[in-house]
């Protein structure tokens, strides 16, 4: 079974039946009931590491795809997936999945059950969305996930969770509802809301039976789908629910939003917006850039001034993520692989930025920076953490962070040089609120008394945070394990949006030696940026 | 013309409810076991339901073309069978614990579900008259079936007052339709000259005000918090989803065989639905009753109804229109089903929570109700979350097949004014369940308990959330059954 066919349908419900086996339990047994969870998201992880067997390197388009019809006015069909861009992102979730896990494992007092069946529920929504091929069915996953989400802050979130809560559903649905119109409009046109039978569709003549959108008509739809995925994101002026959900949410909860949800906007964007609107994305691209940037840049100056150390790493997601969308929408396949690369290195170190923010709080009970300060002494295993996991973060070379910025970077220079250089701001920026806010929290005398017996690091606590790292690090420096079978994909998605450059570009795989090189040869370009800095 | 055998197999299931109804308040007097009368009902229901598929298979004109026995009126008879069935269910605890009498109670639904069924298969406008006429009169009472409750005596008086006030609008426009064509027969009124009779117009607009009241369109819609707030619970639910359903059921069939109507009423749709989306959901924002948060999502949900509506007037014009519209009568016709099963679900949960003499309406009862009665604000989540139209639920498909008709004949702001109008929903349905879940329960709630949950209403939520969740995952034969070409006996 594991091997055959339906892979990608075991990966994805699974968690449901683990879910479902949950909640058949009694609810009075806690221990069990949190082994049970990590079991299953355990297992969840080892299928989802099945599916890079599957998807050879250098080959576009999908694989493992699995195909049921399912509703047969509107054709609607079970259409799924996997390429080298979805791929990893499904491997971060069900990794990022555990991890929740054993986070929540003490800070989660009441309704556990409850809570992991919605955990393992968000899973099955995430996942869901990154394999579908039919719009519709991705459209299906998509807001399924929302209502999880949405009780994980609103039940087990800080004082103001309902408040976010809904601000996070309202903002979602505003979005989602114009990109089902946009998906009915889509269908409309051509009969099927099967991806790649759309794709296939837009790349036949219009004399041979193929598909052409009235540039109005394709301009609006870009833009029904591309807000929904542009408040995913979230992309500057939309960003707004996000450092509510943020704070208020538990641990667990903002690693998931962070490390996976937030991508399912860029996801979207790289699978959907680009080759189905490449026209309207072209003509989009220097206003997408433009916002794109603004949220670099503004995200990083917002975080440096947030008294609240999770509204700071909140705001960092803002400006890490407009790295993504500035790689996207630069057509470049090196930008391209970068955000993709950023996308997966963002969910590690951002989500092991909340997960320590997490620990502070279990012990504290406060997110304030004013509150601490001095914690090095009293704590020093996870003050070192915590300064490895923000160096990532702020892209250290040989940590994970560095290899997506320094490509989207690199790769957006080459198309607009000015893009590139206002965004390399928000390198510089994102090195000084990291920095400083550590050296507020953990550097310094002790000011308050509390701070002086606060324990060091668990031994759960260690487990957590050392596979963290040890995936940091292996993505600064095995970052060809990833690119390698990116590559392809993200030519693909390129050669889509900008047919007549796919033959002046140089060979599609020319990124992947320049991947490897990255630790060594920019090394010295970034050191001498930051150098400058200092 | 004299009728025949055939004839009235073709009208069964109304002459099933009828006859149950009447031996019902014969055998009054006489019964005083209210299991017995609940027994009965059941039966009755059921057996007019059942009575619905011989109907089916003698498909025709009965009584020389007054009714019509097709696929469209088995599907609305079946629908308003189901409703009359899980309403019986339903109500049968809610008149032992409000101590009110059961056999009048069961044969006023009976007469009503059979004024339902006849405006549903109505092919003649003095039929469907009597239609309305019977389902009203019956709700008029029902509506103040509480007679010591302030606010029942004042339900009923509204509805009776406004409604009567709406059938004489509905009256007037048949006689003025009757005056401009010579005929009442529906099937009669497809010649050209009618196309742009101004006399003839003035009647369709008179009888689109009778029915927009019973729909609870704006601007016609002002009556509905209040009735279905006063009304007892069950009946509200019964209103919510049966006599919506029969008029609605009785406009599609003008539009299948009036020709001039569709012509007529294309902007009177478009103005009717974008007004009465915004009234309802506008509306429903600031209650905190939960019933009437209800009510108000009802005229919210005859809104987007409306919204197919207008596609249907819009693709039915010219050649070939009634194939072009199939699509957007299937969207009504699964947005009736879905819709009645989760209003229906809803308002059982509300019935069953108010407690005795309804007290227990406000949002703050609901406080906690996730970790007090789970499973019942798990059901309610169901239709909420069904009620705004997220994935996996039958209001998901319903609204998808209208968003999908609106497109399709190129009514976009229409559907972006939707997409709005649900935003908007969504935030009132989510504050329900935000209580529910992410509230503690108030002192006094917590104090009360759990409340009882018998078993007959235990089984109109399964029947319900099983319903809303089976044709959220697989909506195929209903939508096969409602897309077949001869859905409308031609």
């Amino acid at each position: 079974m594991l091997h055959g066919g339906h892979l990608l349908s075991v990966v994805i419900f699974f968690p449901a039946v683990g879910a479902l086996a949950l909640l058949l339990l009694r609810g009075d047994d806690h221990k069990f009931i949190r082994v049970i969870a990590l079991i299953v998201s355990l297992a969840e992880f080892l299928f989802s590491l099945l599916m890079i067997r599957a998807v050879p390197i250098g080959a576009a388009g999908y694989h493992l795809e699995e195909y049921l019809k399912w509703i047969n006015q509107p054709p609607i069909n079970y259409h799924l997936g996997v390429d080298g861009i979805s791929l990893f992102l499904v491997i971060l979730t069900t990794f990022l999945t555990p991890i929740s896990i054993l986070a929540s494992w003490k800070s989660i007092e009441h309704r556990i059950k409850e809570f992991f069946v919605m955990l393992l529920m968000l899973e099955v929504g995430v996942v869901g969305v990154f394999l579908s091929l039919d719009l519709f069915l991705f459209f299906l996953f998509w807001e399924v996930m929302l209502i999880p989400m949405a009780l994980l802050i609103g039940i087990w979130g800080h004082e103001r969770r309902v408040y976010a809560a809904v601000k996070f559903v309202l903002f979602t649905m505003a979005g989602s509802i114009f990109m089902l119109i946009g998906i009915i409009w889509l269908y409309n046109a051509s009969g099927t809301f099967d991806l790649p039978a759309i794709q296939a569709l837009l790349h036949t003549p219009v004399s041979q039976g193929g598909l052409e959108l009235a540039p109005r008509t394709e301009m609006l739809l870009f833009l029904a789908f591309f807000l929904a995925f542009a408040i995913k994101v979230p992309l500057f002026p939309l960003h707004t629910w996000l450092p509510d959900a943020h704070v208020e949410a538990p641990t667990a909860g903002s690693v998931m939003l962070a490390g996976v949800l937030l991508k399912m906007g860029t996801y979207g964007m790289i699978r959907f917006c680009l080759p189905l609107f490449p026209e309207a994305s072209r003509r989009a691209a220097r206003w997408v850039a433009v916002l794109a940037i603004i949220g670099i840049i503004y995200g990083a100056l917002v975080a440096m001034v947030q008294p609240n150390l999770k509204k700071l790493v909140a705001y960092s997601s803002v400006s890490h993520l407009g790295f993504v969308v500035l790689g996207i929408f630069a057509f470049h396949n090196i930008s391209m692989q970068g955000a993709v690369y950023q996308m997966l290195a963002h969910g590690i170190s951002t989500g092991a930025l909340f997960l320590l923010v997490g620990m502070l709080h279990d012990r504290r009970h406060t997110f304030e920076i004013s509150e601490y300060g001095g914690l090095a002494t009293p704590m020093p295993k996870l003050a070192a953490f915590f300064l490895f996991v923000a160096l990532s973060s702020l892209g250290l070379p040989m940590l994970n962070g560095f290899v997506g910025e320094y490509l989207v970077l690199l790769g957006t220079y080459q198309r607009h040089w000015g893009w590139a250089s206002w965004a390399a701001l928000g390198v510089i920026l994102s090195a000084c609120y990291l920095l400083w806010s550590y050296q507020r929290v953990f550097f310094g005398e002790i000011t308050r008394e509390k701070n002086r017996t606060l324990p060091d690091a668990s031994a759960r606590e260690k487990w957590i945070l050392v596979t963290m790292a040890i995936v940091t690090l292996w993505m600064g420096i095995g970052s060809t394990f990833i690119t390698k079978r990116t590559a392809a994909a993200t030519q693909d998605v390129i050669d889509q949006v900008e047919p007549q450059r796919a033959y002046e570009a140089s060979a599609p795989h020319v990124s992947v030696p320049l991947a490897k090189n990255t630790s060594a040869s920019a090394a010295k370009a970034a050191l001498s940026e930051r150098l400058g800095v200092r | 013309m004299l009728p025949r055998a055939i004839d009235a197999y073709r009208v069964l299931p109304e002459l099933v409810w009828c006859g149950f109804g009447v031996l019902m308040m014969l055998m009054q007097p006489f019964v005083r076991s209210r299991h017995f009368f609940t027994f009965l009902a059941l039966i009755g229901t059921l057996a007019g339901t059942a009575a619905s598929v011989t109907a089916a298979m003698h498909a025709g004109p009965g009584f020389g073309g007054l009714v019509q026995s097709d696929s469209f009126s088995f599907f609305f008879r079946l629908l308003v069978g189901a409703v009359a069935f899980l309403v019986v269910l339903a109500s049968g605890p809610y008149l032992e614990r409000e101590r009110l009498p059961f056999a009048e109670f069961y044969s006023l639904l009976l007469f009503a579900a059979a004024g339902m069924g006849v405006l549903a298969s109505a092919q003649e406008l003095l039929t469907a008259f009597i239609g309305l006429e019977m389902s009203s009169i019956s709700s008029y009472i029902l509506a103040g079936y509480r007679r010591d409750a302030l606010k029942s005596s004042e339900s009923a008086m509204k509805y009776f007052l406004l409604g009567s006030f709406a059938t004489a609008f509905f009256l007037y426009g048949i006689a003025l339709v009757y005056g401009a064509s010579g005929t009442t027969m529906l099937v009669k009124m497809d010649s050209a000259e009618l196309l742009h009779s101004t006399l003839f117009e003035l009647g369709l607009a008179m009888i689109l005000i009778g029915l927009g009241f019973k729909v609870a369109a704006a601007p016609f819609q002002v009556w509905t918090p209040d009735v279905y707030e006063g009304a007892p619970t069950p009946v509200t639910a019964l209103f919510s989803a049966g006599p919506k359903a029969a008029a609605f059921a009785l406009l599609l069939r003008i539009f299948a065989t009036v020709p001039a109507a569709t012509h007529f009423w294309f902007w009177a749709f478009w103005a009717l639905a974008a007004l009465t989306m915004f009234a309802g959901n506008l509306g429903a924002l600031v209650q905190t009753n939960v019933k009437r948060l209800l009510a108000y999502s009802s005229i919210a949900h005859a809104g987007y109804i409306l919204v197919a509506f207008a596609a249907v007037t819009s693709m039915a014009q010219g050649e070939g229109g009634a194939a072009k519209a199939a699509p957007a009568y299937a969207a009504v016709l699964f947005y009736l089903l879905s819709y009645a099963l989760m209003k229906l679900g809803a308002f059982t949960v509300v019935s069953q929570l108010g407690g005795t003499g309804e007290k227990n309406l406000s949002l703050d009862d609901y406080a906690g109700l996730s970790q007090r009665q789970p499973w019942v604000a798990a059901a309610l989540s169901v239709y909420l979350l069904s009620l705004l139209g997220l994935p996996v639920t039958a209001g998901f498909f319903g609204k998808f097949y209208i968003f999908k008709a609106a497109v399709n004949s190129h009514l976009l702001w229409l559907a972006v004014l939707m997409a709005i109008n649900s935003v908007i929903g969504a935030y009132y349905y989510l504050r329900v369940i935000v209580v529910m879940y992410m509230r503690e329960p108030s002192a006094e709630a917590a104090a009360l308990g759990p409340v009882s949950f018998p078993i007959g209403v235990n089984v109109v939520l399964l029947i319900t959330v099983a319903g809303t969740i089976l044709f959220g995952v697989y909506p195929n034969p209903v939508i096969q059954f409602i897309l077949q070409p001869t859905l409308l006996g031609r």
